[in-house]
């Protein structure tokens, strides 16, 4: 059952560091954390690594294997061939703290940005809101997500350059975006501010983000093409804007 | 910053560790570029292929101002076809005789604006030949990055508009291909009547899967629940989008096929076989 | 060494439910509010729970209010529960869930619009509202965004390791002053300064190895009240829950939710006998199935037909289960099967369980819409924890409040399903609320302030695992915890005896000793292999409280199994143990139980189901059982589906 697993895994901090090699004993049905788990407690009890669940529930574990990004502790160890070497390195795209832990305060910061949820006056007679499952089935799947991050880590936006932090908010924030601004209760308007500040238009929909999303989220498809289109038309699609001054002008007029 | 993860900026200087971090902070220090070790390259360079053989194709076809009308059939190429020296009269010749000019060129503009400006298409060429990114943590070629943010790029903006004529193109080919049951007069069947029924239900399905259509149907509203039908327009359509790829290449071949068809068949290298009642 | 310095009003300890939620109610009552968590922010145990929040709401059944809710719970808790814990749970619920909607949660919906609930183990009517088999998800990302919205201050990776006391001048004993903690970043240490502390640090289940907990349920919670001063109660109660995975051994443990069994799910040996009928306690007898018409019945009509006895408590379904794998009837991996493939077309079973139907399809190969699971008991929840009021959470140490798992009371000797995530945010909000309203009430120029030696002595203990290394007789934390771990889980598991829990004070008494050896290498930037030194102190603690109480407990109760005292004990049904340490040594005592006012008394004496008219005759429907085989559908076709709004066209991928 038990076999030897080579492994390369990145140890070093802000200052440097590099890969290191390390033979494991390792057991079948085993996931990559596991691997990591056995040698931290065998040869490197210093070893950093961020975990909680191991389910695939919480998204601590994101880690690059082979250069991918992906959730240790979704990671079976059977995935790959039979004396390949694993090598485990930290989220690129974010700054190192220590061997696998990187410090993600970027998306910590990037979400207090986001204007809250805003809902109308409940509208049932119990005081209580009304919502329909065909209206919140879009916004559940946004829902699903359990923010390991590795969407905002293999977003070319910001991966490859770091000056685009400052200007876009990362395929995470932008479902979080659609989350409200699909909500059947909400009430804020957040398109300018994504347009501007969440710099959505900075998304060449190149889908990674949904490629790497352990929850099968469909990022691009469902979220961000969606939010892109309802940017056009609050601030590119003249015909739009002339039928929201149309609308609202009837609407003035009804109500005097 | 409410939410934080290390020591306050405030501790005491005299505490050890809290080192004063350089800004940015340095990321891991990972020697190669991408440690990916599949074909991560096949992808793009399959797209680069596929989509420079059809510009070459293309090119040919739409310069090629002939050919392209084997009675009943009509080139998608050259549909609708606007000029005098157009061999059939399905639409006006509202451009008069402008001869050497290909009647190709006068409406691929439309067509081409629609691919060009697809949100699939995008993904597919900034991907292979833009690199950016060649493919998943794979690093971009280039090092300033705006995406879409500024011209020409935010000009992307304007597919709805391409889309509505694209809307209008797919009933021009559907017109062709129901043209293309009329052999002399009578009802028949021929393989170019299936080349164009079937490029017709593509150039269908690949408009209606558009992102952009998914929006304008139902994707916009909020309130679903209160617009029942076109809840179930946009549920059928987000059923089609998530083949957009497919239908995306399957309706670009097809293009280039029944294009190909037709030029054999009018340059006389084939002869189409059709029954006609 | 001065270390980094906070001032605050109330220092909430914890980042789960329970944590953000008593934060959020103490800024509501303008208190200054710092949350220490020791992970990030949004990965907290809560987001584990899977099934639902219970809360008689009445939206899928009219029936329901909080009198059948409270009876449920203490039925559940086999009525060791502190009766009026149980009493505001259930009134004080559904108020907290449709908050939660007006922060921004989605539940799933009935078709009427209204927050859809589902079936679960022990609760007489559909209760739970949930979001799929994400609950718990749903819960802390609501909370998590209410925070981040007030703009409150969170401490993410940062450990406490101590509460600071200073003498309270009204007692003449001891109160909070403030918790001192390190960066798990950087290992440097910060000290809050505040007057009240909400600990919500979650329970203590890793210290056994078969268990549904991560890594931070290391009882940190009641080891820091514990040594602060503070009583726990009830530590012999840990729920084992009956479904967790049992294969590839790397995942064993994990959870498999009880929405499963809610949703149409059922138990069989490896000779496809629906065994959990042959395990239906006399007391609930009158409330379940006995045939499998009934049961199947049961998912649409609850007013002729009873419980499902896979719905039972989780206590008695993970002793059947136990039972019949001792037996020699388990599945190959030593669990049983959990079927719902057979019941369930697999498009319903994707919809309502997507996150079950990913983690078998991903960790064990297992396509559960086609074939049974394979599952068996873990450790999952502790009933019993910090001592509270159960008005103000307020433990019996002054400006220390407790709230959610680690704090005990509510669930008595057996917790319901669903009633977990209740909890949180019910007593959450009133742990905030009560420490907000404790710390407003000192005078500025009244504030306890902690003496420096409680400070230096917390900071040379935490260090001085670093100093051990390279030294004789030095010892790994990893190795210590894992023999912890075996201890627990052999000498002081589901089923235990007095011969065992006395080898098991004696073990751990072993392991704390050696856990005054434990060394680590390296420097204490973020250094795992240190902060599990630090957290075993509070494991050791927490696992000597547990076979204490379950050594004095000589009776079977709930979440308590005693083979050498197999049935309840009508004395032990009287009484509560209360734990404190005195001079180091942990002092036990028994504490009457709270009696229940006869207006509550009542809701125990009518039969609470209306007694089902069974048409199949008994003899007949157990042979027909016998035979069914696990997976054929036709001999047992599936009930209709409950009543389950949405569309199942509505997502895109």
């Amino acid at each position: 059952m038990g076999y030897e697993l080579a492994m390369r895994v990145w140890r070093g901090d802000a200052e440097g560091g590099g890969l290191e090699d390390f033979t494991v004993e390792v057991e079948e049905g085993m996931v990559v954390l596991d691997a990591v788990h056995r040698l931290q407690a065998t040869q490197a009890n210093d070893l950093a690594v961020r975990w909680n669940c191991k389910a695939g529930k919480c998204g601590s574990c994101s880690a690059e294997v082979n250069g991918k990004p992906r959730l240790m502790c979704m990671t079976r160890l059977n995935l790959f061939g039979p004396g390949e070497t694993i090598t485990i390195t930290p989220l690129r795209t974010f700054p190192v703290v220590r061997d696998l832990v990187t410090d993600v305060t970027y998306n910590y910061e990037k979400a207090e940005e986001v204007p809250t949820f805003a809902p109308g006056r409940p509208a049932g007679d119990d005081g209580h809101h009304r919502m329909f499952q065909e209206d919140v089935d879009r916004i559940q799947e946004f829902r699903k997500c359990i923010e390991c991050f590795m969407c905002q880590n293999v977003c070319h936006v910001i991966r490859d350059h770091e000056d685009n932090k400052q200007v876009f908010a990362g395929p995470r924030l932008m479902i979080r975006y659609a989350e409200l601004e699909m909500h059947p209760l909400d009430t804020n308007d957040r398109l300018e501010l994504l347009r501007a500040e969440a710099g959505i238009s900075y998304c060449n929909i190149t889908k990674c983000c949904t490629e790497v999303c352990p929850e099968h989220i469909k990022i691009t498809d469902n979220g961000i093409i969606p939010l892109k289109e309802r940017v056009v038309d609050a601030s590119y699609d003249p015909l739009a804007a002339l039928g929201r001054r149309l609308f609202r002008r009837s609407a003035d007029d009804s109500a005097t | 910053m409410p939410v934080r993860t290390r020591p306050a900026p405030t501790a005491d200087p005299a505490a050890p560790a809290a080192r004063p971090r350089p800004v940015p902070a340095p990321r891991a220090a990972v020697g190669a570029r991408t440690l990916r070790r599949d074909r991560w390259w096949m992808q793009p360079l399959i797209t680069v292929v596929v989509l420079a053989g059809f510009v070459v194709y293309g090119v040919w076809a739409a310069l090629r101002n002939g050919d392209y009308f084997a009675d009943p059939y009509l080139s998608p190429f050259y549909s609708p076809c606007l000029t005098d020296n157009c061999l059939d009269d399905a639409t006006p010749h509202v451009f008069g005789d402008i001869s050497p000019v290909s009647p190709a060129l006068l409406i691929l503009i439309f067509p081409l604006g629609f691919r060009l400006t697809c949100y699939y298409y995008r993904k597919a060429y900034y991907r292979s030949f833009w690199w950016s990114p060649p493919a998943c943590a794979v690093p971009d070629a280039r090092r300033g990055y705006s995406g879409e943010s500024k011209f020409p790029l935010v000009l992307q903006n304007v597919h709805r508009y391409f889309w509505y004529f694209a809307v209008l193109f797919a009933g021009l080919l559907t017109y062709d291909a129901v043209i293309a049951f009329i052999h002399d007069g009578r009802f028949g069947v021929g393989v170019g009547t299936g080349m164009l029924v079937v490029n017709a239900a593509l150039i269908w399905l690949y408009t209606l899967s558009c992102h952009s259509c998914r929006h304008l149907c139902g994707g916009r509203l909020n309130l679903l629940s209160k617009a029942p039908l076109r809840r179930r327009i946009w549920a059928r359509i987000s059923v089609l989008n998530r083949h957009h790829m497919f239908f995306a290449w399957a309706s670009l071949l097809w293009i280039m096929a029944a294009d190909f068809y037709i030029w054999l068949v009018a340059a006389g290298h084939l002869s189409d076989p059709h029954w006609i009642a | 060494m001065t270390a980094e310095t906070h001032t605050y009003d109330v220092v909430v300890v914890g980042a789960g439910g329970a944590g953000l939620r008593a934060a959020i109610e103490a800024h509501e009552q303008g208190a200054r509010v710092a949350i220490v968590c020791k992970s990030l922010l949004g990965k907290a145990h809560t987001v584990m729970a899977e099934g639902g929040m219970a809360a008689a709401m009445a939206n899928v059944w009219p029936e329901d209010n909080w009198q059948v809710h409270f009876r449920d719970t203490m039925r559940g808790g086999k009525m060791l529960n502190q009766w009026r814990m149980a009493q505001i749970h259930a009134q004080e619920a559904p108020d907290r869930v449709w908050e939660l909607e007006e922060w921004g949660a989605v539940f799933d919906r009935t078709p009427d619009g209204k927050i859809l609930q589902r079936d679960f183990g022990g609760h007489r009517y559909a209760r739970l509202a949930h979001v799929g088999d994400r609950t718990g998800l749903e819960l802390i990302r609501t909370l998590q965004n209410r925070v981040v919205a007030k703009k409150l201050d969170v401490f993410m990776e940062c450990t406490v390791q101590r509460l600071l006391t200073a003498p309270d001048p009204e007692t003449g004993g001891e109160r909070i002053a403030g918790v001192f903690a390190y960066w798990r970043e950087t290992g440097t240490f910060v000290r809050f300064d505040a007057p009240a502390v909400v600990l919500a640090t979650g329970g203590i289940g890793k210290s056994w190895q078969i268990t549904s907990n991560s890594w931070e349920y290391t009882g940190d919670g009641q080891a820091l009240a514990l040594k602060a001063g503070a009583a726990l109660m009830d530590m012999e109660f840990v729920q084992f829950h009956p479904t967790g995975m049992v294969w590839p051994p790397s995942v064993r443990g994990i959870l498999v939710t009880e929405g499963v069994r809610g949703d149409g799910g059922v138990l069989r040996n490896s000779e496809g006998r629906r065994f959990m009928f042959d395990y239906i306690p006399e007391v609930f007898a009158a409330d379940t199935a006995d045939t499998e018409e009934e049961a199947d019945r049961w998912y649409t009509d609850k007013k002729t037909a009873r419980r499902p006895p896979e719905l039972l408590p989780r206590d008695e379904v993970a002793r059947a289960i136990n039972s019949e794998v001792k037996a020699g009837r388990g599945s190959p991996h030593g669990g049983v099967y959990l079927d719902i493939a057979s019941r369930r077309d697999p498009e319903t079973i994707r919809r309502r369980l997507p996150s079950m139907y990913h983690q078998f399809k991903e960790l064990a190969d297992v396509d559960i819409t086609s074939e049974p699971m394979e599952v068996g008991p873990t450790c999952h929840y502790v009933m019993g924890g910090i001592k509270v009021d159960p008005e103000s959470q307020q433990t019996t140490l002054p400006g220390l409040f407790a709230a959610g798992e680690c704090a005990a009371g509510l669930h008595g000797s057996n917790r319901l399903g669903g009633n977990s995530l209740s909890d949180l945010v019910v007593f959450g909000r009133r742990a905030g609320l009560s420490a907000a309203e404790y710390a407003q009430a000192i005078p500025a120029d009244a504030r306890p302030a902690a003496d420096e030696g409680q400070v230096a002595e917390v900071t040379a203990a935490a260090l001085a695992p670093f100093e051990r290394f390279g030294t004789e007789g030095a010892e790994n934390p990893y190795q210590l915890q894992f023999d912890l771990q075996a201890v627990m889980q052999s000498l002081v598991g589901i089923i235990r005896t007095e011969h065992e829990l006395t080898q098991a004070i004696k073990e751990i008494a072993g392991l704390r000793e050696r856990a005054e050896r434990v060394a680590v290498e390296g420097h204490r930037q973020y250094n795992p292999g240190w902060h599990l030194a630090l957290d075993l102190r509070s494991m050791l603690l927490v696992a000597e409280c547990v076979a204490a109480a379950a050594l004095a407990r000589k009776e079977s109760r709930g979440g308590h199994t005693r083979d050498d005292y197999p049935g309840p004990d009508p004395e032990f049904a009287k009484i509560n143990h209360v734990l404190r340490l005195r001079d180091g040594q942990l002092e036990l005592t028994a504490q009457a139980l709270p009696a229940l006012p006869p207006e509550l008394a009542t809701l125990f004496e009518t039969p609470s189901a209306p007694p089902a008219p069974v048409s199949a005759p008994g003899a007949a429907g157990a042979a027909a059982q016998a035979t069914v085989p696990p997976r054929q559908a036709d001999d047992n076709p599936p009930p209709q589906a409950p009543p389950v709004t949405g569309t199942s066209n509505g997502r895109n991928g």
